[in-house]
């Protein structure tokens, strides 16, 4: 009986220890988001600070509007232009069924306009972006650069962070305009000459359907993509650990994090303008 | 007057204690030679002086004017008095050697980029490197020549007080020693105050006006250089002499 009774507080001890483990584990995972979500946080605002207060490194802006810009250009449209050329086969295989084939240049074009050139042009230069940010800046932590920058009396946000942010929130609207034009012109090539539309009818019926709530929406998602992106890039760089596997890490944070933020703030932004 | 003082300088990352009361004054116009092993907190005491870390406890003192909780303007004005030789150099590799050089007077003291490209020349010439390493990038230097851009880039902006870290890492013995004279030479000719730390001995002898020695987080022996091989500290002769058996640990 004093057996069974002793194994029976051993077991409920390692119970006890168990759930207090996990208890433990989780409390610490929470904190750790919170932390983490903090920094982030304080890291958006420290850039909003500085983007409106001199001074301004104009050469460095100029730089990344070609980097984050002009050389996304051809992601983002190739990106689009089989998204288009996708959806347009899609629906009207898909709108057959109920005689609504006649609906794929409005389906096409209010798809691309709101969530998919903002959607995917975001994950796609989170991945060429995002990454590049992360992993040029937390090399220039790793190798003391940006050290460097502050015993020269330059502030290292002005001269990195806010140039990136800056940028890949104003290009982003434009690269997705373009990505929308390129993309309704994908729907319009496998429409036309795979599928049958006339070239005038198609045109008419996406210019008649389409409304400017529906484009401004998808721009004010991609500027909201392209801080995104730019921010995480930034703030993973910026407090990369040391060494290669540091800045690895920080690289694959920086496309992952950014990833996901797209993902709900696609949803929120939806919710916003068309709830 | 003392151009640094540090009183009681504590610096702690989680349960490790790194620095643990460190005092140490620099006269001015003086060059004092931090040495000690590695992860004794040498890296550390130069970054919270330079203000890349914020110490837990303890004063900083430069030019008797506290700066251990500066920020924002006031901070970038005590940097301005301070010039910095990284170990690795720290150049940044997608400017040119002379934009490395001139960055700081370009960005921070508002200079145009054409004197600034001047006097970038002048500073080069100063570390014996010719006109054609100015437009060359850091990439395509040798570790020797890429050391003498960051001494150019160090004394660019004629600082009041330069920090040497680690100077001579990584270099031959004669390229060490090249770079050892023309430190020498720009602190002489500058009129500055230098702090290196290193754990070279050859590059302290040549270097120091006043050697410290940092052990676990303290400086346990400060004094001039010529009184380095009399010092009585048994930590400082197993240091200096090199040996394996004495008071320091291997683990340090």
């Amino acid at each position: 009986m004093n057996n069974l009774n002793a194994k029976a507080t051993s077991l409920a001890r390692n119970f006890g220890e168990q759930v207090l483990d996990l208890c433990t584990l989780v409390g610490h995972s929470v904190m750790q988001f919170f932390g983490s979500l903090g920094r982030v946080v304080e890291f958006a605002f420290r850039t909003l600070r500085h983007i409106v207060m001199p001074p301004f490194f104009f050469k460095q802006i100029g730089r990344q509007f070609v980097d984050i810009g002009y050389y996304s250009l051809a992601v983002v449209g190739l990106t689009t232009l089989f998204s288009g050329m996708v959806l347009a086969l899609q629906s009207y295989t898909g709108f057959a069924r109920f005689n609504a084939e006649g609906a794929v240049a409005n389906v096409v074009a209010l798809s691309i306009t709101r969530e998919l050139a903002p959607v995917l042009a975001g994950l796609m230069v989170a991945g060429r972006i995002g990454a590049s940010i992360a992993a040029e800046i937390g090399t220039m932590r790793v190798t003391e650069q940006i050290d460097a920058l502050k015993t020269l009396s330059v502030n290292p946000f002005k001269y990195l962070v806010v140039p990136r942010v800056l940028t890949g929130t104003l290009i982003m609207p434009v690269l997705v305009l373009i990505g929308d034009v390129i993309g309704i012109f994908g729907g319009f090539l496998v429409s036309v000459y795979r599928l049958g539309f006339g070239p005038y009818g198609y045109v008419e019926q996406t210019i008649r359907f389409l409304e400017p709530i529906d484009v401004i929406s998808g721009l004010v998602k991609a500027a909201v993509f392209g801080f995104i992106v730019t921010l995480m890039g930034c703030y993973n760089g910026y407090y990369s650990d040391r060494g290669a596997q540091g800045v690895g890490a920080a690289t694959t944070n920086a496309v992952v994090s950014a990833s996901i933020l797209i993902l709900i703030f696609n949803y929120i932004l939806t919710q916003v303008f068309f709830s | 007057m003392n151009k640094i003082e540090l009183r009681g300088v504590t610096k702690s990352f989680g349960p490790k204690h790194v620095l643990q009361g460190v005092d140490l004054t620099v006269p001015r116009g003086s060059s004092m030679v931090i040495i000690g092993g590695s992860g004794t907190g040498k890296s550390v005491t130069l970054k919270c002086i330079l203000g890349l870390m914020q110490p837990d406890t303890g004063e900083i003192l430069i030019d008797g004017q506290h700066v251990e909780k500066l920020y924002g303007r006031k901070r970038d004005d005590v940097m301005k008095k301070f010039g910095m030789l990284f170990q690795g150099g720290a150049l940044f590799d997608s400017l040119p050697v002379w934009e490395n050089v001139a960055f700081g007077l370009i960005h921070g003291k508002g200079m145009g980029r054409e004197d600034a490209r001047g006097v970038a020349q002048l500073k080069l010439r100063a570390v014996g490197l010719g006109e054609k390493v100015a437009d060359l990038f850091p990439a395509e230097l040798s570790g020797g020549m890429q050391k003498r851009v960051s001494l150019a880039r160090a004394i660019a902006s004629n600082p009041e007080i330069i920090f040497f870290d680690e100077p001579t890492t990584g270099l031959d013995p004669i390229m060490a020693d090249v770079i050892n004279e023309l430190i020498v030479q720009c602190v002489k000719d500058l009129g500055a105050t230098a702090l290196t730390i290193t754990h070279d001995m050859a590059s302290a002898r040549k270097i120091a006006d006043y050697v410290a020695m940092i052990y676990e987080g303290k400086i346990i022996w400060t004094g001039p250089i010529g009184d380095l091989d009399r010092s009585g500290n048994p930590y400082v002769e197993q240091f200096i002499h090199g040996r394996a058996d004495g008071p320091i640990g291997r683990n340090v």
